[in-house]
């Protein structure tokens, strides 16, 4: 009878499961400052961006394409970057140096029930992000929808995958919330810059484009600008996010410390 | 049958030895103390009983199940207060306590929870903005939101001021009184002293006593302690021969006599008194504490 019980609750509305995701989405609401820079932050950026009248015009240089138009998948990624490295690591180190995740192993529920929540909902956060850009983009600056929209949402949830298995890392090596926050900010760098967030990736001479390519976010960036502009993405930049997210996502749980 | 048997039970932290083959066991319905210094090990025993750690050797039984291996189980039937957890920062207490009697199939009602432990007026209160002693007060519910059959307390009343420790006992015996049995963790004399029906002392690693706080008490040398300033002195010889006498010292500035020893000690001091027509001022009866009680065993310990 007790297993039928407790197998009849491990689903539905009132589940364990479901109420510690209800829970962590209302925690997730209370944080201001990362609800501001992972959804609102890419799309002001984009918007500044947008007001200057000669990034709006196209240029030959980039295909016939304006600066806008590149900006559009690189704010899409910047979202992601602000979600997975910036807002995530603290808060999953912080669960962890305060004993939560320890209060919780000792409940019939298992500690990985929190962190599994608070990584779906920052890769929500970051879709959410993505679709808001996108959108300012079509509005206000014309920057037409994905032309090729399946390919599109594939190299994006990739990318949101292995932004989530990189923070996810991070967490696992850090002893600590301020050494989280630390490496996470360096990463954070790293990854804003291949991702194209000062020098779009279709820009950036063959050697270096050629290593950021081979970069997560330099990947995802050439993947997005190919199916923005209606072609299939490239396997092989596909291929690169599906290899750091495996291989990230397998570090985080060998080295991920419970204490 | 004991709702807890711990047997033999040992763990070492990297080469250290936190626990050094512990045992006891603990019926239903009693409040049973683990007493002994920092670091003796106390925690570190009952987290193998929470099945949070698993002993290097020995056995751990909780209603006859192996909290390692059936740790399922285990936490429906033993609700935990651990020492240094914390919930969310920016969770409230009605999320907690609703949160929490989700995880269990057949969770006590929450509302009147969190009215008996004093909660219902801060269910709104985010948990950083709480006092150390409504913290540990939602603890207490948490621990009992899945209507267990035992609690373990550990430290429980660490860093409270004297008035909420003293509320928190009341909760603690209210909870002996409802039938949950009670794995308390101090190492405050008193708070041993007051609740536990049986206390297991622990020290480096060891039980050193296993016994009623009253037991423990008279196990010490000199357990009732006599003081009394005579008006004239008595008789050097007379003082050091009264029955039970541990120990008798006369003070060379005012003539105080300390005695130490026991129930039969204090009885024939009254009667030298009398017999040599001598009064006595500041006469003080006192029985030594389980502190004196606690030092004394540990103090043996370090001298084997």
């Amino acid at each position: 009878m007790t297993t039928a019980t407790s197998t009849a609750r491990t689903t539905g509305a009132n589940s364990p499961l479901a109420a510690v995701l209800r829970t962590e989405t209302r925690l997730f609401l209370r944080e201001p400052g990362s609800l501001f820079w992972i959804l609102a932050f890419p799309t002001v950026l984009l918007t500044i961006l947008g007001l200057i009248p000669s990034f709006r015009e196209d240029d030959a240089a980039l295909g016939g394409r304006s600066v806008i138009d590149l900006y559009v998948p690189v704010a899409v990624l910047l979202g992601m970057i602000m979600a997975g490295l910036q807002a995530m690591p603290p808060v999953l180190t912080g669960y962890r140096e305060r004993g939560i995740l320890r209060r919780m192993s000792a409940t019939p529920v298992r500690p990985s029930a929190l962190l599994t929540a608070q990584i779906a909902l920052h890769g929500a956060a970051s879709v959410g992000s993505a679709l808001l850009a996108m959108a300012v983009g079509r509005m206000a600056f014309g920057v037409r929808l994905p032309g090729q929209p399946v390919g599109y949402l594939l190299a994006l949830l990739l990318a949101v995958a292995c932004v989530l298995a990189l923070g996810a890392t991070i967490c696992a090596l850090s002893r600590t919330t301020k050494a989280s926050a630390a490496v996470g900010s360096v990463a954070y760098l790293v990854m804003m810059f291949t991702a194209g967030v000062w020098v779009p990736v279709q820009t950036m001479p063959g050697l270096l484009r050629r290593i950021v390519e081979a970069t997560p976010f330099g990947a995802a960036s050439q993947a997005l600008d190919q199916a923005a502009s209606g072609n299939w993405p490239d396997w092989a930049h596909l291929l690169v996010m599906a290899v750091w997210t495996a291989a990230l996502g397998a570090a985080a749980t060998r080295l991920f410390r419970w204490e | 049958m004991p709702i807890i048997e711990v047997d033999g039970v040992r763990k070492a932290y990297a080469g250290r030895v936190a626990v050094d083959g512990v045992g006891f066991s603990v019926e239903e319905g009693e409040i049973f103390g683990i007493l002994g210094p920092n670091g003796a090990g106390k925690t570190t025993t009952v987290e193998c009983v929470e099945g949070l750690r698993i002993p290097d050797a020995g056995t751990v039984r909780v209603a006859g199940l192996d909290p390692a291996t059936d740790r399922d189980r285990v936490t429906l039937l033993l609700g935990a207060q651990l020492q240094e957890s914390e919930l969310q920062p920016k969770l409230t207490v009605g999320e907690a306590l609703r949160l929490y009697s989700a995880f269990y199939p057949h969770p006590a009602d929450w509302r009147s929870l969190a009215e008996r432990l004093g909660l219902d007026s801060h269910l709104d209160r985010r948990f950083a903005k709480l006092s150390g002693g409504q913290k540990q007060r939602l603890f207490i519910a948490l621990a009992l939101i899945g209507n267990p059959r035992v609690v373990v307390l550990d430290e429980l009343t660490t860093g409270l001021d004297p008035r909420a420790r003293r509320d928190t006992w009341q909760l603690i015996e209210e909870i002996r009184d409802s039938g949950v049995t009670v794995l308390l963790v101090t190492h405050f004399m008193e708070e041993a002293q007051r609740l536990c029906d049986r206390v297991a002392v622990i020290d480096k690693g060891r039980l050193v006593a296993l016994d009623t706080p009253a037991g423990l008490i008279d196990r010490t040398a000199g357990s009732t302690v006599i003081s009394f300033t005579p008006s004239e002195p008595l008789p050097a010889a007379e003082l050091a021969g009264l029955p039970g006498a541990a120990s008798v010292s006369v003070a060379e500035s005012d003539g105080r006599v300390l005695v130490h020893g026991t129930d039969d000690t204090a009885n024939a001091v009254i009667s030298l008194l009398a017999r040599h027509r001598v009064t006595a001022r500041h006469l003080r009866v006192l029985e030594t504490s389980l502190d004196d009680a606690f030092l004394d065993l540990t103090e043996q310990d370090a001298r084997t």
